[in-house]
């Protein structure tokens, strides 16, 4: 404990040389800037700057990706809650109840809350970081594909009766996600699979992000037109204003919801540790979990502050965790880091299990760093609140046009390719259709997310156990997780049984 | 604080140079040079082997002024590189698109003849490097020391013994088959994603075996979770000198992978000779040379027509092995 310490203040020590602490400054506001834009993303934002690293020393190189890395986290919540449309994957959920909060003239709450529970998320993330990141390690490097699965399994779970009344309407739109989830290239069979009409855009599968602002970003933006002419060409968005006053209530607010950030916390910081997962299935989950533990869950989907709090904690508490693996396995815990890890290679350091013990600097360094960046991250991000109100009162016949091109290039930017333009274009009017016939779309984004890491995951499990799905149940971490997630998955019917018999 | 503001400005002037440079169009030179920024695909995502590798290409160009524009990688990872290679085969006569390859070069054109690519059109410019194969077993397998003792042990567990390795028909299943074959074996090869995630499936016993690059498996190798029982070169690694090779084992049996840099097809001549003149000086930078040490990395530099006669030796041997574990017909 005081070795750690001892550890954690030499780190500070090097956080606290200048030029450090300006490239932490520099990189959360980066960040914030690259997290906002949508689709550009922290993981096209690092792979962009990764070439500038070599000029200054590798620990100063790891604390500005990281803090862009951090800073992105917070930033992907703006277009969420201002456009709805999702900054990056991993801010999807919170556009569920920051967009209806935004529409609502509560931009300003929903604004605050999200910045206040990523410093939370960061906060406690970082102190689990600092003290236990040897045991946690073994259990990332323990985890196999049956537990991967059965977590997935844990996932839909959390997710279930997140859809509308509908039954059929939300099996339909998980089953449209998972079969564009499917689209490209098989790893087990070594194949490519369904793509459509031959068109070798389809062989790098459907990106996420093409779906999301698809159905999203145009779909609301077409949603919004037809409001618009319907009300007669009235503002997109309410009005909403900051005032001291405003902002303390806001706060307050905030505190009554403490649990909720713990949970999105914790949760995320855990999945974000496992290899592969990374911070969007964590940030779903925590949504998830949120709607099912709260006392109103109807509220969910309609403007909660919960909503908007849950998912944001757990994605900056992921992306932290997501660098343990990176840090003490060398392998990528999300997207993100897989870059980072291949800017450690070109600063001459070799991740794995040996680096802590080798570059012990480096280590408690970037450690440190976050502790930093988390600070300067909220206090920038709540400073340009009022910034980003003022957009909001723009017409919408001058915002629909830079909304439109943002997603255009959200659309192109993670894959560089036209025919991910054309696609996002097409889901963003179907989406639009679908919301018209009063189909749920979030089950739909949901399956895109978890289907590529559940079935891999489930089809290894059935290779190595020759097709038995008692693998799932024999093992140490799989059985208790599966458990759970068929004990939440048969919840709602437990509790409609459990009625009838009441009202008997 | 002098030396920060120094950093900082060296930061700020490199983004600045970048820019102007990207835009400024050419004026009258002698040699050819590009004149907009080159695209660099990869054959693979974000954060695998060859994507590391370009990464650090680009750096070594930008940060040593080998070239007037900047270098941007474009990772292509659909169907097994199909979608790398359909992209450059469209860019016929272009100056400015190069790709970062591995052996799905040979295998994926041979395994999808729908898609209409002959490599041999390509423009050959610069094998930077060959990768390594090595057999890993975990170090807690006190038993296994040596190759008949792994044969032994595979054997005792029959299917239940499980290699690990990067994709269906990939290079990590070629070596399988081959060690099936050899050692009279039925080991199950799980598929996973990226030679990293195969690594740490030994490292968490979740596998029994991999044949992963050193690069791959090094961070776990030098930690001593991992240790490697015989390599499929021609010599012995200088990292690894007590494992045997297979040849020394009477098996004739040597596989490596490629690293090299191929140009679009019908580049123009003036164009091919500046980009193997540019990787050649890459090649030979200290960078460069220090990465191929770092990561056992084998292969001199082939450029030009020795490239070209080498991929067609290497697509015929990869055609065989294919045929023979069933992959085409």
């Amino acid at each position: 404990m005081l070795e750690i310490l001892g550890l954690l203040g030499n780190g500070f020590l090097v956080v606290f040389e200048p030029l450090n602490l300006a490239l932490i400054i520099g990189g959360c506001a980066l960040g914030l800037f690259i997290g906002a834009m949508p689709g550009l993303g922290s993981v096209n934002g690092v792979a962009i700057l990764l070439p500038l690293t070599f000029l200054v020393p590798p620990t100063g190189a790891i604390i500005f990706l990281a803090a862009i890395y951090y800073g992105a986290m917070y930033g992907g919540a703006i277009s969420s809650i201002m456009l709805g449309i999702p900054g990056a994957s991993t801010a999807v959920a919170t556009t569920f109840d920051g967009r209806p909060l935004a529409k609502q003239g509560l931009a300003d709450k929903a604004l605050t809350g999200a910045a206040v529970a990523s410093f939370v998320g960061g906060s406690i993330s970082v102190v689990l970081f600092t003290f236990f990141a040897p045991p946690l390690a073994h259990i990332a490097l323990v985890f196999g594909a049956p537990e991967e699965f059965a977590l997935m399994m844990l996932a839909f779970a959390t997710f279930v009766g997140l859809g509308g009344d509908d039954i059929f309407k939300t099996v339909f739109s998980i089953a449209i996600g998972l079969v564009l989830s499917a689209v490209g290239f098989d790893i087990i069979s070594g194949e490519p699979r369904l793509v459509l009409w031959d068109i070798t855009g389809f062989l790098h599968g459907v990106n996420f992000l093409v779906l999301a602002i698809g159905i999203y970003g145009i779909g609301e933006m077409l949603w919004t037109v037809e409001e618009n002419a319907l009300a007669g060409g009235k503002s997109m968005l309410s009005e909403a204003t900051v005032t001291i006053a405003r902002t303390m209530s806001n706060l307050r607010e905030l505190v009554g919801i403490w649990k909720t950030m713990l949970m999105g916390s914790i949760l995320g910081y855990f999945v974000g540790i496992l290899p592969a997962a990374g911070a969007t299935p964590g940030s779903l989950m925590a949504y998830g979990i949120a709607k099912q533990i709260s006392k109103d869950p109807d509220k969910f989907g309609q403007g909660a502050i919960e909503g908007v709090c849950a998912p944001e904690a757990a994605n900056n508490a992921a992306s932290t965790g997501s660098m343990l693996p990176m840090l003490t396995l060398g392998i990528p815990g999300s997207p993100t880091t897989a870059i980072l890890l291949g800017g450690m290679v070109i600063w001459g350091l070799e991740p794995g299990p040996r680096l802590f013990t080798d570059h012990s600097e480096f280590v408690w360094g970037l450690i440190a760093s976050l502790y930093a960046a988390n600070l300067f991250a909220v206090i920038i991000n709540i400073a340009f609140i009022p910034v980003f109100i003022q957009i909001l009162k723009t017409p919408f016949t001058i915002l629909a046009p830079i909304i439109f091109i943002l997603c255009l290039i959200g659309g192109y930017a993670p894959t560089q390719s036209m025919h991910d333009v054309w696609l996002m274009i097409s889901f963003g009017i179907v989406g639009y259709l679908m919301r018209k016939l009063d189909y749920p779309l979030a089950p739909a984004v949901l399956a895109i997310v978890l289907g590529p890491l559940a079935e891999p995951a489930m089809r290894q499990s059935l290779i190595i156990s020759d097709g038995s799905f008692m693998i799932f149940f024999e093992r140490t971490y799989a059985g208790p997780i599966m458990i759970t997630a068929l004990l939440l998955l048969f919840l709602p019917l437990f509790k409609i049984g459990y009625d009838r018999i009441r009202k008997k | 604080m002098l030396k920060t503001q120094h950093a900082l400005t060296k930061m700020a002037c490199t983004i600045g140079a970048g820019a102007i440079l990207a835009t400024m169009p050419l004026i009258g030179q002698a040699a050819w040079e590009p004149q907009k920024p080159v695209e660099f695909v990869v054959m693979a995502g974000k954060g695998g082997g060859a994507d590391k590798a370009v990464r650090l290409i680009q750096s070594i160009i930008a940060s040593e002024k080998m070239a007037p524009v900047p270098f941007t990688p474009v990772n292509k990872p659909g169907g097994s590189g199909a979608e790398a290679l359909v992209h450059l085969n469209g860019k016929k006569g272009d100056n400015h698109t190069l790709m970062f390859t591995l052996n799905s070069f040979y295998t994926t054109p041979l395994r999808q003849p729908k898609l209409g690519i002959d490599i041999t059109t390509f423009t050959p410019v610069a094998r930077m490097a060959e990768d390594t194969f090595l057999l890993w077993v975990h170090s807690d397998r006190k038993d296994i020391n040596n190759m008949a003792d792994f044969a032994k042990a595979a054997k005792a567990k029959g299917k239940k013994w499980i290699m690990a390795g990067t994709g269906k028909n990939s290079e990590d299943n070629l070596l399988t088959d081959f060690l099936n074959t050899a050692y009279d074996l039925n080991m199950k090869y799980v598929p996973y994603k990226g030679g990293g995630k195969v690594a740490k499936e030994l490292a968490g016993k979740n596998a029994d075996s991999t044949v992963n690059n050193p690069s791959e498996q090094l961070g776990f190798y030098e930690a001593g979770t991992t240790k490697a029982l015989a390599s499929f070169t021609d010599k012995r690694l200088p990292l690894f000198p007590d494992a045997p090779t297979f040849k020394e084992l009477g098996k004739d049996y040597v596989y490596y992978m490629q690293r090299t840099v191929v140009g679009a097809p019908g580049m123009s001549k003036e164009a091919a000779e500046y980009y193997q003149g540019l990787f050649k000086k890459v090649f030979n930078s200290k960078k460069w040379q220090g990465y191929r040490t770092k990561k056992s990395l084998q292969g001199d530099l082939l450029q030009g027509d020795a490239l070209m006669s080498y991929w067609k030796k290497e697509r015929d041997i990869h055609e065989v092995m294919l045929r023979n574990m069933g992959a085409i017909k």
